[in-house]
């Protein structure tokens, strides 16, 4: 699944959507949705009274009509469900394309090698994957490493590696190795990996109402309730003012109150919200996290890759006293060249900048490299009788006082001075000479800090985990601007602050990809797993980010407020709307009995009759119109919550007072001038 | 001038002495009622232990539920059997026998919801000893209870992962106690210095100029007008209520009663503020409250003061609308009055509505309908604004992009059900018995008007009864076995369906884990949240009474007539 943006209106889906809208008018697909359920049962029974009527002889053509909008009402309201579902089973269906049918190398009893198709795997079983084989199933790695083409699920087409005992142990079925081989465990049966969830989340089939869409239904039915007494009631009073009223008026007066518009949309909204997620190739297990999201108040989020770029770059040389910049330069970019790490690649870039030294070709000469390694702690060179070499303080320490040379009084202050400010001391000598620091910086992502405060307005506390040492840590976190930090993070600590944040009130986010992430993932209230991960991970977690890319954890809680505030605003925009249409039926259907009422008629509608049409045209019409919104959403940008309440209420409550007077002032004047 | 300054000095009094008051309130509800009251705490130990029970057992809310409904349930039986009783009791110099049934079970559910509706002449049916030991008590009792449940929501809010929302007897002894009892003591002391009739003697009979024998009904009534008042009762002891010059006899008792009856409603919003110690809270809910009365004031003072259509045609061009009103009070001083009484749900009178104009008739009656939040009645006016506060917070909240959440605790479907069942119960009840009664032969013999005015009478009865309000139209001949029996239904169920779900609301509230407010949660000390909260109450009314108004009241107003 790349990213694929389908258009809000892709005709085949359209379509599509069309037919469904139709197969919905079957009421018990309507069963879950009693506003619209209403309308249907009234519109059956105004086609009821047309049919009687039509059969006695009477003029029924305002009756008519009336009935063909009670019903236009209901297919509006199933076809944005209908296009919402659509549009994800149009995912889905990209989702369904990475699972090509393959033939899987199982291994059985014996590490006896057998094809077997890879619908027939079940959890547990072991697969073999060699270059060019495509991995027949979500699993984990049990032995090897491997190169993986992961584009067919994230649309990322530079390799990734996965290799097993580590947190990059998880391959995703569909991927397609390219280097080595690997043996899997199959973790998912068939019908249960994430991929299948996903589909079967995305297509609407399987979507339970989350707990604000549950109460915001109870809401909505609350309020029909009371229009469809409203309603009941007018009758007697009307009998009793002398006014009859036939069912025709009373079905328009009913619905175009009843909360119609979001009672349509609802479902629209949150699997559109789904959807959006979708695209962002988050996956998520339950549209009850995507709320869960909105409402995090507190952000776990790993320094490195989502605060600070990977690698850490040479930033400064510190000589010791009695050595140049220079020449400390030089000997840290010889001890470099041959290093292909981030960091070695950095150290040479800088020197080049600043003493302009060129690299040297070291082939040529007898030059023999020292690579790094966990024993040593070091790397360097040995280059025409010299041994350069940098690394740990104390192991270049050692190293030199091995050969008999003295350390300099002051490499202990500039080493302390380089981690104090967040920064990594890389010591470089020659021989049994210290020459002086490189202080490797982590660097800190571009507009992060900028997304942090942002995130602050909103009310979202960042707190940033790291197993960097306190001082480390707190001169990142002030450069990041995150609001606080974690030091020397373990598993552990990490579970104990989410606990503990919890205590307080707060919902908390994080990302994770180890083992022992898992139980910190499934005490957040969002977990995002990385899709390099471990399976562990990401059954613990609620939601998996495809591309594995932490900083996305901030789009997915913005892809949460998103939903709800489309949700809210909706909301208000359909009870706002009442207002209006009370104006303009009220009058109408009393004025034959109170003419005195035609003072009420504010919208100067052109007659009962007309009047009456309009409003139940504009309420059908006004589900069509809001469509793209729903699908969309609402524009959202982080800010405060006075901020956020201020605009919308001023958008979405007061245009929808005033965008029906307007609607049905309009469709009345069309509809006369129609003849109608 | 003369309004305006009336509006200030009255406004000012009730707002600072709420303010006061709302402190005394926040440690009587604490069990600390303060030193100055201290010798009362042997009686309130005494009436626990009369009433054998532990008043620092923390009840959970369906137990909290229980003992108001058992409470009420005894009161009501209590009340109807003295009633019946009457006849054979001391204290009844009048000789007035026994009341009959339906009338009987109207008046005591009509005291015990603090409704205290009245389908009856008080002077001619009810002896000394029931007014004073029956409805007097009820007085007191009812709105005690109905401090008690606004106390224990706003526990609610208060507390976090808590089980319990506080002990319904002892905080309706100290409510009594504490609050009630030496609030009336005071005002009554006063009342009777400015001439409100305080005695044990039977009726006066008296020689008119013309030479006719009259009776004058009095009796032991300056206590009564004063809880009657202070408790947002309203149940006069006269049927001419605060009309009757021995209710309210001077400008002075007028503007007392009118600071009693604002007096505790707007001293709760200070308390809620109080008890959430974030003080803006509860100015916001004061404001919404505030907003609400000063602009029923304003229409009321605007339509009242204008001649009448009728009058006009009669050729009194400059003549103001004085029927149904006292000679010894002004129009304004009317006009203040039927808001003021209507939107606390007290129901007192110092002029008949039914003779308003057809918009200052229409306020008043507005006014119930929107609730009896502004500021309502006694306790009963803040759990009752909470309930569409909590509602309006679910409606605006999700627009800041969260799960709503008022004061931390979050509105999911538990919360919303509860909220939309409190607020919605009046209007659909309301409209179901003003639909039978358009319709049923018994309710069109009520009315004593033909057409809209008609129509409005019998409007006015049910959105009373509904929201306890209490203050009668006129015109609606109500001491029917219909009337009687549906209009005490509209009490009963007007009073416990939204007290139920206002208890659940607490207990559920109180349950929660109480999150704390940051930048991202939506603020609901704002203006415009106040303006939200103000809009969804007049939405929710308008949606549901407006095509009623509109055949009664609006009709009216429209027509030019005055009735």
């Amino acid at each position: 699944m790349t990213a694929t943006t389908t258009s809000l209106l892709d005709p085949a889906i359209a379509r599509a959507a069309l037919l469904d809208s139709v197969r919905k008018l079957d009421p018990r697909a309507l069963l879950r949705n009693p506003v619209i359920l209403s309308v249907w049962v009234v519109s059956v029974l105004v086609s009821g009274q047309l049919a009687v009527d039509i059969g006695q002889g009477h003029a029924v053509a305002f009756e008519a009509q009336i009935a063909i909008w009670l019903w236009l009402t209901v297919l509006f309201a199933n076809f944005a469900e209908a296009l919402a579902e659509g549009r994800g089973k149009a995912q889905a269906e990209s989702l369904r394309k990475t699972r090509t049918a393959t033939v899987a190398r199982f291994l059985g009893a014996g590490d006896v090698e057998e094809p077997r198709p890879a619908p027939d795997l079940r959890a547990g079983d072991r697969v073999v994957c060699e270059a060019g084989d495509v991995i027949p199933a979500d699993g984990e790695i049990v032995a090897g490493i491997a190169s993986v083409d992961e584009s067919a699920v994230t649309g990322e087409s530079a390799p990734v590696i996965r290799e097993s005992g580590g947190d990059r142990s998880g391959v995703t079925g569909g991927t397609r190795v390219l280097s080595d081989g690997i043996v899997v465990r199959v973790t998912a049966n068939p019908g249960e990996t994430f991929l299948d969830r996903m589909i079967a989340l995305v297509e609407g089939a399987e979507r339970q109402r989350t707990p604000n869409e549950i109460a915001l239904s109870i809401l909505l039915a609350g309020m029909s309730l009371i229009f469809l007494v409203v309603c009941a009631a007018l009758v007697p009073m009307a009998q009793l003012a002398g006014a009859g009223i036939t069912l025709a008026v009373l079905a328009a007066l009913f619905v175009s109150l009843i909360p119609t518009t979001i009672g349509a949309l609802l479902s629209a909204i949150g699997i559109a919200g789904m959807n959006r997620l979708v695209r962002r190739n988050v996956l998520a297990t339950s549209g009850r996290a995507v709320e869960a999201a909105g409402d995090v108040s507190v952000l776990l989020l790993d320094k490195t890759g989502t605060i600070t770029l990977g690698n850490r770059q040479a930033a400064r040389f510190l000589p010791v006293p009695g050595v140049s910049d220079r020449e400390l330069a030089e000997a840290a970019q010889l001890s470099s060249l041959p290093d292909e790490t981030p960091e070695g690649r950095s150290i040479v870039v800088l020197a080049k900048e600043l003493f302009d030294l060129r690299g040297r070709d070291l082939s040529a000469s007898s030059a023999r490299f020292i690579a790094f390694s966990a024993e040593t702690r070091m790397s360097g060179v040995d280059l025409d009788g010299h041994e350069l070499r940098k690394g740990a303080g104390d192991a270049v320490r050692t190293f030199v006082t091995e050969r008999g040379g003295k350390i300099p009084a002051e490499l202990g202050a500039l080493v302390e001075g380089v981690a104090r400010a967040g920064s990594t001391p890389l010591v470089v000598c020659r021989d049994a000479r210290v020459l002086g620091v490189v202080e490797l910086k982590d660097v800190v992502k571009d507009g992060i800090r900028a997304r942090f405060e942002q995130m602050r307005q909103a009310g979202i506390r960042t707190v940033m985990i790291t197993g960097d040492n306190p001082l480390t840590a707190a001169a990142i976190a002030a450069e990041a601007g995150v609001d606080d930090y974690l030091a020397e993070a373990t598993p552990e600590a990490k579970l104990a602050l989410i606990r503990k944040e919890q205590e307080g009130g707060q919902l908390v986010a994080m990302t994770g990809d180890g083992t022992n992430d898992a139980p910190a993932l499934a005490q957040a209230d969002v977990g995002v797993a990385m899709n390099a991960g471990t399976s562990a991970a990401k059954e613990a977690g609620n939601m998996v980010d495809l591309d594995s890319n932490p900083t996305k954890l901030l789009d997915i809680v913005e892809i949460g407020k998103q939903l709800l505030i489309t949700r809210g605003a909706l909301t208000t925009f359909s009870i706002a709307n009442d207002l209006a249409k009370y104006f303009a039926i009220i009058p109408a259907i009393f004025l034959t009995a109170y003419p005195q009422l035609s003072a009420l008629n504010i919208l100067d509608l052109h007659s009962p009759h007309s009047a009456i049409l309009s409003a139940i045209i504009f309420n059908a019409v006004v589900i069509i119109a809001l469509v793209p919104l729903a699908l969309r959403g609402v524009a959202y940008r982080p800010s405060s919550a006075a901020n956020l309440l201020r605009r919308n209420v001023v958008i979405y409550g007061l245009g929808g007072v005033l965008v029906p007077f307007i609607g049905i002032k309009l469709i009345d004047l069309l509809i006369t001038a129609l003849g109608a | 001038m003369a309004t305006a300054i009336l509006l200030v000095v009255l406004l000012g009094s009730v707002l600072a002495s709420a303010y006061v008051l709302a402190i005394h309130l926040q440690r009587v509800f604490a069990g600390t009622p303060g030193r100055a009251l201290h010798w009362l705490r042997p009686v309130e130990r005494a009436i626990y232990r009369a009433l054998r029970v532990d008043p620092a057992h923390d009840m959970g809310w369906a137990q909290y539920a229980r003992a108001v409904l058992a409470f009420s349930l005894v009161s009501t039986l209590a009340l109807y059997a003295l009633q019946r009783l009457q006849g054979s009791l001391p204290l009844n110099p009048a000789s007035l026998a026994g009341v009959r049934p339906d009338l009987a079970f109207n008046t005591a559910i009509s005291f015990v919801t603090n409704t205290n509706w009245q389908s009856y002449s008080p002077e001619l049916t009810m002896s000394y000893l029931t007014q004073m030991l029956g409805l007097a008590v009820q007085n007191f009792a009812s709105a005690a209870v109905g401090m008690a449940v606004a106390v224990a929501l706003v526990r609610g809010f208060c507390r976090s992962e808590s089980r319990g929302i506080g002990n319904f007897w002892a905080d309706l002894v100290r409510g009594t106690l504490y609050v009630l009892l030496p609030l009336a003591l005071v005002v009554a002391v006063v009342l009777m210095a400015r001439g409100v009739v305080q005695t044990f003697a039977g009726p006066a009979h008296a020689k008119t100029l013309s030479g006719a024998t009259q009776t004058i009904a009095r009796g032991p009534f300056a206590g009564q007008e004063a809880i009657k008042e202070l408790g947002t009762n309203g149940g006069g002891s006269f049927n001419a209520n605060s009309a009757h010059p021995y209710e309210n006899p001077t400008p002075f008792t007028n503007l007392l009663e009118l600071f009693s009856l604002l007096l505790i409603p707007f001293a709760m919003p200070f308390l809620f503020g109080r008890m959430l110690g974030r003080m803006r809270e509860g100015i916001a809910i004061l404001a919404a409250m505030l907003l609400l009365l000063g602009t029923a004031y304003g229409i009321s003072l605007a339509s009242e003061t204008r001649t009448t259509p009728a009058l006009t045609a009669a050729g009194l061009v400059h003549a103001p609308n004085m029927e149904g009103k006292e000679q010894r009070f002004s129009i304004q001083e009317a006009a203040i009055f039927s808001d003021s009484t209507t939107a606390t749900s007290t129901g007192a009178v110092n002029a008949m509505h039914d003779s308003f104009t057809a918009i200052g008739g229409a306020v008043p009656m507005t006014l119930i309908l929107l609730g009896e939040v502004a500021p309502g009645g006694v306790g009963t006016g803040l759990y009752s604004i909470l309930l569409f506060a909590t509602l309006t917070v679910f409606i605006a909240g999700l627009m800041v992009g969260r799960t709503p959440e008022f004061l931390g605790k979050s509105i999911g479907a538990r919360e919303v059900k509860l909220a939309t069942l409190g607020v919605l119960v009046m209007p659909v009840g309301f409209l179901v018995t003003v639909g039978l009664s358009s319709v049923l032969h018994d309710g069109l013999a009520g009315p004593l008007n033909a057409g809209p005015h008609g129509f409005s009478e019998i409007l006015y009865a049910f959105a009373s009864t509904w929201n306890n309000n209490g203050s009668a139209f006129a015109g609606l001949t109500a001491a029917t076995n219909y009337y009687d029996y549906l209009l005490g239904a509209a009490m009963v169920l007007g009073r416990f369906l939204v007290i139920l779900p206002a208890l659940g609301l607490a207990g559920t509230l109180a349950a929660q884990r109480t999150r704390p407010a940051s930048s991202g949660s939506m603020p609901t000390a704002s203006p415009i949240f106040v303006g939200l909260l103000i809009g969804v109450i007049l939405l929710v009314g308008a949606l549901s009474f407006f095509p009623a108004l509109a055949l009664g009241p609006l009709t009216e107003a429209l027509s030019g007539r005055l009735w």
